[in-house]
């Protein structure tokens, strides 16, 4: 397969913290489990996570930095995942690299990457700086992740802008740790308010899930598991892979996956009498 | 959602907080996207307002020249709420014999 064919995919979302990091292990390991050569690139060369969300932070010998520095070649440093070898990780280099690290070199990576794989995640570091520009650089599509609050729509909306300026497409959205009992309650933006407001294709909703926090303590993301046996957030992302790959799944509807003895009688109620 | 937050909303002294959200997102970012500074936009504002007056009368604290967001295209929108008409339009240079020095486009030719 040459370069071409690779999917190459940045995962940003400009403020830290709403789940870019997650969702590049959960996809990489849903993709890779469909039978998708993946491959995850570390972007975030300032504060690298996505090693430690895999489990492989102890596997790592080689880094990006030597694949371009020419010291080793890029089977040496990419880690495959032990459970799931369809899928790999190019670990993020040292820190210093971001002195010199520029939009060519992380094209390199990336189409180098792309030759022996059908998808390429690159995880983005927070922000709209030099590291997003050269992460952004070497992408073809995007997926953008926000939370339903308003800082995060707001750094969403600047990415979205500075994407589309650098014509990036397509970019979809993930809405990630939705609460659906304050949706119900108002008390929090609608999934609604934030697909209206940045103008983008809807490809997931996550749920508020505290799994992922199990998961992540335990460095074996929650696609691991499986459809059948996920949390809420894990069958979310299973079908975010599979809408990736063109399937027509139907999203979740956050005011039917209340939990809660009021909830189901609510349903119940809603069910027998409309 | 406090017991008191219940009760603000039942007697509709308070909106959700989640419509208040949405409001102030949609404001912030249209500032954000038209990438214009808040001086600018004020300056902008009193001129448009001047040109309006100049052919009726409008009603200066009620009217709003605002940004608005849509599908990330923004709008000026402007709402001036009309007194009157005026029956003679104060255009400067207008019935004046010299022409020239009245129209700006020329004088700064």
């Amino acid at each position: 397969m040459n370069a071409t064919s690779a999917r190459t995919i940045l995962i940003c979302s400009g403020k830290g913290g709403v789940g870019k990091t997650t969702l590049t292990a959960n996809l990489g390991i849903a993709l890779a489990r469909q039978g998708a050569r993946t491959a995850v690139i570390d972007a975030d060369f300032g504060l690298r996570n996505l090693d430690l969300l895999l489990g492989l932070e102890n596997r790592i010998v080689y880094t990006a930095q030597e694949v371009l520095a020419g010291s080793c070649r890029l089977e040496q440093a990419l880690v495959k995942h032990k459970q799931e070898p369809n899928l790999a990780l190019l670990p993020a280099g040292n820190p210093r690299m971001l002195d010199w690290l520029k939009p060519e070199d992380m094209k390199t990576i990336a189409a180098q990457v792309g030759q022996q794989s059908d998808y390429v995640l690159i995880d983005c570091p927070a922000g709209v700086e030099g590291g997003f520009r050269n992460a952004a650089a070497a992408a073809e599509e995007a997926i953008v992740v926000t939370t339903p609050e308003l800082s995060a729509v707001r750094d969403a909306d600047r990415v979205i802008g500075l994407l589309n300026s650098q014509g990036i497409q397509p970019i979809q959205l993930v809405l990630n740790r939705v609460r659906p009992k304050m949706m119900a309650n108002q008390e929090m933006l609608t999934v609604q308010d934030v697909t209206d407001i940045l103008a983008l294709p809807l490809l997931g909703l996550v749920l508020e899930d505290e799994q992922v926090i199990v998961s992540t303590n335990r460095g074996e993301p929650l696609t691991l598991q499986g459809h059948g046996a996920g949390s809420p957030a894990a069958r979310a992302y299973i079908n975010v892979a599979r809408r990736l790959c063109g399937e027509d799944v139907p999203l979740v509807d956050p005011s039917k996956e209340r939990s809660g003895l009021r909830a189901k009688l609510g349903r119940l109620i809603s069910k027998n009498l409309f | 959602m406090t017991l008191r937050d219940l009760i603000n909303r039942l007697l509709r002294r308070q909106q959700a907080s989640g419509e208040t959200a949405k409001q102030r997102l949609q404001l912030v970012l249209a500032h954000d996207r038209s990438d214009l500074n808040p001086e600018l936009l004020q300056r902008m504002r009193q001129e448009i307002l001047e040109v309006v007056s100049r052919y009726v009368e409008i009603d200066v604290d009620e009217g709003e020249v605002s940004l608005e967001t849509e599908d990330r295209v923004t709008a000026l929108v402007a709402n001036l709420p009309i007194k009157r008409a005026r029956s003679l339009p104060l255009i400067p240079g207008l019935g004046d014999s010299d022409q020239s020095t009245a129209d700006p486009l020329r004088r700064a030719s």
